[in-house]
């Protein structure tokens, strides 16, 4: 008999449990889309937000190329001697490593990874900015006036990261280029007629659309999630922090997920 | 003439604000008043249409603020200006382009004339030349709430609402700050409504003062009245400020 009550509340429970969260998370969903329809409504002036437009794309964009930099030059010279040493066989032709590093880099890496640290750098960047210009009512300040202020905030971010996040991604894959070659001449491990022919190995143009369909997308999540976040933050300066990380989490997260869909479709 | 019928509004089930009802007249300075936590900021935010009020009417001049659309609603918040308890200017703009942004979002008139309006919006609140290109942080609080005064009257507002405008300003700043509000209340005939729990305000402002304690409208009046009001929870509000003034 108890046995059957415990069973029974244990599954009104879990039921509660389970409404609660779907429901709170489909409503968050509806609240995310209504934000997008706001950002994407007409501006109040089309020229301040061209305006904004090109700071945004310097401050995200530019501001984020030292850091691509970086990391995809020793990813790709990592990635490189990985598969040298790796191939370590005399039937495997030496430019069937540049080739593997190609293809890695290409398909996951220049996409998929710079766009999971772009998603903590300025996803981050922008769910503070927003969340701070929230709580010392600046948004409130805006919204007085008669501005759209999701518009006017979000819109130009969003369309920086969805043109500037492609650039980045080319670029990065250049870069890696160069750092698997250095790294190829100076282990020795490859010489740049190897590396060269590898590079050309069976290249198919479509990855490197395949490349950019994927960054397009997450730039879109990476700003969109970050300032959503950043302008439902509310209370105190604790709550600007607690917004960041949830914009890193989620678009990370939403960066992952569609990177295994986009990866079954295309 | 602003005038609110029955507003009410609650926040996770509890109730900020009961049935307030009251009226603020054109051309003059009108105040809430009560003490910290009674319901002020909520009160003047569900005025503007910031909060959406439960239940209650609110009366612009005769038109009603729950029934306006979005676009009806954002004309008639290009006739409200506000000053934010924590003066809420841009940090990414300088103190000229954060006056002048109104100017820019709304206006069609030419670079030269948005800056001068912004000027002089700037000079009516006696703020100096060298500080225009200066970023909010790097201007004293009482400079900061001028540059916000100067903001929210840049548009010739008909409307102004202003959250504590002297908290966290010495006296003599305070002082400066009511005069000014109070001067360009009169000059440009605007409905003006103040939050406050400064006594030294209440006295210079108080054309016409509404008392709330605990989200319910106690007491209402004119400075002239204040002091000698029969309100238990008025007296008790008031008690440490004439015990200043009056010694016991
Ligand atoms: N956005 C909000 N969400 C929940 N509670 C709120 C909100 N704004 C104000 N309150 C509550 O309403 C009460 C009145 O606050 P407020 O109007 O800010 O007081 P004050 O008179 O000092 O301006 C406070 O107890 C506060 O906790
Ligand atoms: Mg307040």
């Amino acid at each position: 008999m108890t046995v059957i009550v415990d069973l029974f509340v244990r599954r009104e429970i879990g039921k509660v449990v389970y409404r609660m969260l779907i429901t709170n998370w489909i409503e968050q969903l509806g609240k995310y889309f209504h934000f997008l329809g706001m950002a994407f409504s007409k501006p109040d002036k089309w020229r301040i937000s061209g305006r904004r437009l090109l700071t945004e794309l310097d401050t995200l964009g530019v501001g984020s190329l030292g850091i691509v930099s970086i990391i995809s030059l020793f990813v790709g010279a990592v990635m490189t001697i990985q598969s040298a040493l790796n191939l370590d066989n005399p039937f495997i032709p030496k430019y069937m490593c540049a080739y593997v590093a190609r293809e890695a880099i290409l398909l996951e890496f220049s996409a998929t990874i710079v766009c999971l640290i772009l998603a903590g750098k300025v996803g981050s960047n922008i769910a503070s900015e927003i969340g701070t210009m929230r709580i010392t009512e600046q948004i409130d300040a805006l919204d007085i006036m008669g501005v759209n202020s999701v518009s006017y905030l979000a819109a130009p971010k969003i369309m920086a990261m969805v043109i500037g996040v492609p650039i980045l991604v080319m670029y990065s894959i250049g870069i890696a280029m160069i750092g698997g070659w250095l790294s190829g001449i100076m282990t020795g491990l490859l010489s740049t007629e190897d590396f060269v022919q590898g590079i050309h190995f069976s290249f198919k143009p479509f990855y490197i659309i395949y490349s950019l369909i994927k960054a397009t997308f997450f730039g879109f999540f990476i700003s969109s999630i970050a300032a959503y976040c950043g302008y439902y933050a509310k209370g105190s300066s604790l709550e600007v922090g607690r917004a960041s990380t949830r914009a890193v989490v989620a678009s990370s997260i939403t960066i992952l997920t569609f990177n295994v869909l986009i990866t079954q479709i295309l | 003439m602003i005038t609110a019928k029955g507003i009410t509004k609650s926040f996770d089930g509890c109730l900020r604000m009961n049935g307030v009802d009251c009226e603020f007249g054109t051309g003059m300075t009108n105040l809430i008043i009560g003490k910290s936590g009674s319901g002020k900021t909520v009160m003047l935010k569900s005025l503007v249409g910031l909060y959406e009020v439960d239940s209650g009417e609110i009366m612009y001049d005769g038109r009603c603020l729950q029934k306006m659309n979005k676009y009806e609603r954002k004309e008639l918040h290009k006739e409200i200006g506000m000053l934010f308890q924590g003066s809420a200017l841009f940090d990414s703009l300088t103190v000229e382009e954060n006056v002048r942004f109104p100017l820019d979002m709304f206006t069609n008139d030419t670079y030269k004339q948005r800056s001068e309006r912004a000027h002089f919006c700037l000079q009516r609140v006696n703020l100096d030349a060298s500080c225009y290109k200066l970023y909010p942080t790097q201007i004293s609080g009482g400079m900061q709430k001028r540059v916000a005064i100067a903001r929210a009257i840049a548009l010739n507002p008909k409307y102004l609402f202003c959250d504590e405008p002297n908290s966290g300003l010495d006296p003599v700043t305070s002082a400066v700050i009511d005069d000014l509000i109070a001067e360009i209340t009169k000059e440009n005939g605007i409905t003006t409504i103040i939050n406050t729990h400064d006594m030294n305000s209440v006295m210079t402002l108080g054309e016409h003062i509404v008392f709330i304690d605990n989200g319910v409208k106690c007491w209402e009046g004119t400075r002239d009245e204040i002091l000698t009001a029969q309100n238990e929870r008025l007296e008790l509000f008031l008690a440490p400020a004439k015990r200043a003034r009056f010694g016991n």
